[in-house]
């Protein structure tokens, strides 16, 4: 992930920034008043401002939303997904699969890879800890709990047999 | 009319005349100092409508003023800014003195003033104006600028340096012993450095002690505390000035931003009452004769602080463009440079000081933006760029 530096502003507030990928350096100064400053300086003279808007509260969360989230959800998200080696992942079941119309027994997916599911997701309801007889449908999405490696072999088996 | 009326419409007359000036300052984008100057200039004895009635209520003002803007130079800054400030720029806070100081003791001297009256000058070529840049970094959209963080502590060492300089020069105005004059001086500082570390440990207690969630509250307990201090302050010949400033830094923490947002209305009124004062005391038939000296001095100064701006960018590692933009914003002198002037007034040998100074600040105030603006042109505004 990115560094992001911050450099307090005497009598102004507090700059967050970062170098980006082109090169150019981005910045959020917030200021005492609450008002919130983006700024960008371009690649070609990065000690200089080129753009600057000033965000009020809402704008700013706008803009945060509009970017994807912030990279403390992100990073959030990535925790809950590693605890302890454990990873859980929503896979989907492609029509071409070739247990689209099958049970969950027929893929022997404990067995091949130590991954269990421990739901499978139909539309819009869950059916959770299904047996070795549930009938998968193509377009059902099997939450697995299980390895990282495990689950890679689950999504091969899943796509290819 | 009998004179409480006549104080009245005078005095409305006056605030109402600075309120057209600061409308046009902000249309023109430039700092409102220098017109409230020339309004005081044009209202005094020898100029164009001198006032009758209102001048003591003026001179009051005025005094609260110096107050108010010493009061919130105090609370911009934490003491954790403050010491990290001189930590970061000390080499470079010392240059950017040495430099701007001197040419003014010299331009004193050379015109025989006296020693006393000479530091004054160095005083006033010294200190930029936070006023001013502060306005200039907003509005030209530069906070993001990699050399700001280098503008603005130069800026906190500045005001640090007032906090020694103020109740320096003020011992030395009252001439007096020189022991007199060392006890004035070491009081003063040893105040200063306690109420630092004072505020260094527990500001953010005391900011929340004397600040209450009542406006009202927090507003006439810091002014009334303020007034005090300074008073005791001047009772002790370190100034008033100085008592305000300890006041400001000794509050902190998060309750310091909205006592600064109660005060800030305040500050703009009697600031501007005091420029006004300061033209008001300045005889402008002293002005003509001090201008060559002071057109010098100015383009002198405006050479220093370019070259003391230049040189600590560069220490920070900042390009080219960034150094002469930290140069130029140096450039403008203002509020504080006639605070100082202001200290001198019946310091012998200084009867030029209050004209000169008036014409310097004049001059450097609407210099130091025009030129930092001429230098830039390309960012002028702080929009997103048309493509």
């Amino acid at each position: 992930m990115t560094d992001i530096e911050e450099t307090p502003l005497p009598g102004v507030g507090l700059k967050h920034e970062f170098t980006a990928e082109d090169g150019s350096r981005v910045g959020v100064i917030h200021h005492r008043s609450g008002r919130r400053e983006l700024f960008v300086c371009p690649p070609e003279d990065p000690d200089s401002v080129r753009i600057s808007l000033s965000l009020s509260d809402d704008d700013s969360h706008a803009l945060a939303d509009a970017l994807g989230g912030s990279t403390v959800v992100e990073n959030l998200t990535h925790l809950q997904q590693s605890v302890e080696g454990l990873a859980i992942d929503w896979l989907k079941v492609q029509g071409e699969s070739p247990y689209a119309d099958g049970t969950i027994g027929d893929a022997r997916i404990r067995t091949r890879t130590g991954v269990s599911v421990v739901a499978v997701i139909r539309g819009v309801t869950a059916h959770a800890a299904p047996g070795p007889e549930f009938h998968v449908e193509a377009g059902d999405t099997l939450v697995v709990v299980g390895t990282t490696d495990g689950i890679k072999a689950v999504e091969h088996i899943l796509s290819l047999g | 009319m009998d004179h409480g009326a006549l104080l009245l419409v005078e005095l409305g007359a006056v605030v109402l005349g600075l309120g057209v000036l600061a409308r046009a300052a902000s249309r023109l984008s430039i700092s409102p100092i220098p017109l409230y100057l020339l309004a005081g200039l044009a209202l005094g004895e020898g100029g164009i409508v001198p006032l009758v009635t209102s001048e003591e209520f003026i001179e009051v003002g005025a005094e609260l003023g110096v107050i108010f803007l010493l009061l919130m130079l105090g609370l911009e800054y934490s003491a954790g800014e403050l010491v990290d400030g001189l930590r970061s720029v000390a080499p470079a806070g010392l240059v950017d003195f040495g430099l701007n100081f001197t040419p003014g003791v010299i331009v004193g001297l050379v015109l025989g003033w006296g020693v006393v009256p000479a530091l004054f000058l160095g005083g006033v070529t010294y200190i930029s104006s936070t006023g001013v840049i502060a306005k200039l970094l907003t509005d030209l959209g530069w906070a993001g600028n990699r050399e700001t963080p280098v503008v603005l502590s130069i800026l906190v060492f500045e005001d640090l340096a007032m906090a020694v300089l103020l109740p320096t020069l003020a011992a030395l105005a009252l001439g007096g012993s020189t022991t007199g004059a060392l006890v004035s001086i070491g009081i003063a500082i040893s105040v200063m450095v306690a109420a630092i570390a004072l505020a260094y440990r527990q500001g953010d207690r005391l900011g929340n002690l004397i600040l209450h969630r009542s406006d009202e509250v927090s507003l006439l307990t810091v002014f009334g505390l303020t007034l005090v201090v300074a008073g005791l302050a001047e009772g002790i010949n370190i100034s008033a000035a100085v008592g305000a400033f300890l006041v400001g830094i000794s509050l902190a923490g998060e309750a310091v931003d909205r006592a600064g947002s109660l005060l800030t209305p305040l500050r703009d009124l009697f600031a501007a009452v005091f420029f006004v004062f300061f033209g008001l005391s300045t005889d402008p038939g002293d002005i003509p004769g001090v201008l060559l000296v002071a057109l010098a001095l100015g383009v002198v100064t405006a050479g220093t602080k370019l070259l003391s701006g230049w040189w600590a960018a560069r220490r920070h590692g900042v390009g080219a463009a960034g150094r002469r933009r930290t140069g130029l914003l140096l450039v403008a002198r203002g509020e504080f440079s006639i605070i100082i002037a202001g200290l001198a007034v019946g310091v012998a040998g200084a009867e030029e000081l209050p004209a000169l100074a008036a014409a310097y600040v004049l001059l450097m105030a609407v210099l130091g933006p025009i030129l930092t603006k001429i230098a830039d042109p390309s960012r002028g505004r702080s929009s997103v760029p048309q493509s």
